[in-house]
């Protein structure tokens, strides 16, 4: 990345700028592949852009950065997507 | 236009300071899809100056230029100029404000950007408050809605922004939401291609700022358009078209949803319900959007 010899306050694009927003996350969404129909809303609703898409037009969750919200789970139209509480899960 | 057809390459990046279920970074995700990385940003004192997160980190992968808040035309026009003097006129200059810093604020420095005719896109994500600064009331705010400063509700109507747009005559103004991402798409994909200033204004339903809960952000922008309380449009050089389910509605072909479909989800409606129904209020809402419906069927239904 180029920096610049200028003295102001320049930031710099960082992912994860406010640290892993995965911390914040209370729900978690769970993906069952099987149900999956690959339309892809969850991926442009998704605010975070934690909605991830494979070459083979699948998708997965990048839990790092999720902050559950569970805008994925209720804009799943074949319910592919829950939300399950993170000391409930596994 | 499909939604698999929208660029996976993403200028917003992971792990921001917004809010879970933020309507802002849903819209920000799709406009830098649409505009790419040759864009520059300028961007006043808004709820997206906070999404950048903190010094000396910033979680855009585009140039942002954070200026005062009644600023962001005026300072988008200087960015603009300067381009233009450099020969590189393959960037896009957007300014990227909120309703506070449009409606309000920035109200007479975006008229004279489009007075002047800067070559430049000015989107207003519109979430109807002042949310960055705690939920305060705007021009935007709609009649009866609770805000921090309008305990009781606003007494008062929302101005029609878009109205105000249109009277200048530019080469291009839409109005979208982001519960439809294929229209944000494409209304920025056009407004991307004119030469001349751009208006294009986005309804970003506010989880905390509204009372709803995160998960509903698609739903309440969806409804908002269902029931009227929000019109989807584009008028390019004069001609007024209406999108999607808005156009049914001008058109008469579906009937539109009671008001009441919309508001009774958000806690910043709840004195209408509770403790008992306030009947003559929810006429008065229901009333206005009927008649916003009836001038713009005047206005702008072909016969």
């Amino acid at each position: 990345m180029k920096k610049y010899a200028v003295v102001t306050s320049i930031s710099y694009p960082k992912k994860g700028a406010m640290g892993k927003t995965g911390s914040w996350r209370v729900f978690r969404p769970t993906l069952d592949k099987a149900k999956c129909v690959k339309c892809l809303r969850c991926w442009i609703y998704c605010p975070e852009g934690s909605i991830r898409r494979e070459p083979d037009g699948s998708i997965s969750i990048d839990y790092e950065y999720c902050k559950g919200c569970g805008i994925c789970a209720k804009e799943c139209a074949v319910k592919a997507i829950t939300m399950k509480r993170e000391d409930e899960h596994e | 236009m499909a939604i698999k057809d929208i660029p996976v390459e993403e200028c917003m990046l992971q792990g921001n300071a917004a809010c879970p279920g933020c309507p802002a970074t849903m819209g920000l995700r799709l406009v830098l899809k649409a505009l790419g990385k040759k864009t520059v940003m300028v961007i006043p004192a808004c709820c997206t100056a906070v999404i950048e997160s903190l010094y000396p980190h910033t979680s855009f992968d585009v140039p942002v230029m954070n200026i005062a808040f009644e600023a962001a035309a005026a300072g988008a026009s200087g960015v603009e100029a300067a381009l233009r003097k450099q020969g590189r006129e393959d960037i896009t200059v957007v300014a990227w404000a909120g309703d506070g810093g449009t409606y309000d604020i920035g109200l007479q420095a975006l008229s004279g950007a489009f007075e002047r005719g800067t070559n430049f896109i000015y989107i207003c994500y519109n979430n109807q408050i002042y949310s960055n600064t705690g939920i305060q009331r705007s021009g935007a705010t709609p009649y009866a809605a609770w805000t921090t400063t309008t305990v009781g509700g606003k007494a008062e109507f929302r101005k029609e922004m878009g109205e105000i747009v249109l009277a200048h005559h530019i080469p291009y103004a839409a109005q979208t939401c982001i519960s439809y991402p294929e229209d944000v798409y494409a209304k920025v994909m056009k407004a991307k291609t004119i030469k001349g200033p751009k208006y294009i204004e986005i309804l970003a339903p506010c989880p905390p700022g509204w009372r709803f809960s995160m998960d509903s952000t698609v739903e309440m922008g969806r409804l908002a358009v269902d029931c009227g309380a929000w019109a989807m449009w584009e008028c390019e050089n004069d001609v007024m078209t209406f999108s999607g389910k808005s156009k049914l509605l001008l058109e008469k072909k579906v009937p539109r949803k009671p008001v009441e479909d919309w508001i009774k989800h958000q806690g910043r409606f709840s004195h209408l319900f509770k403790p008992q129904r306030d009947e003559e209020k929810l006429k008065v809402i229901e009333n206005h959007i009927d008649r916003t419906w009836e001038r713009y069927r005047a206005l702008y239904l072909q016969k």
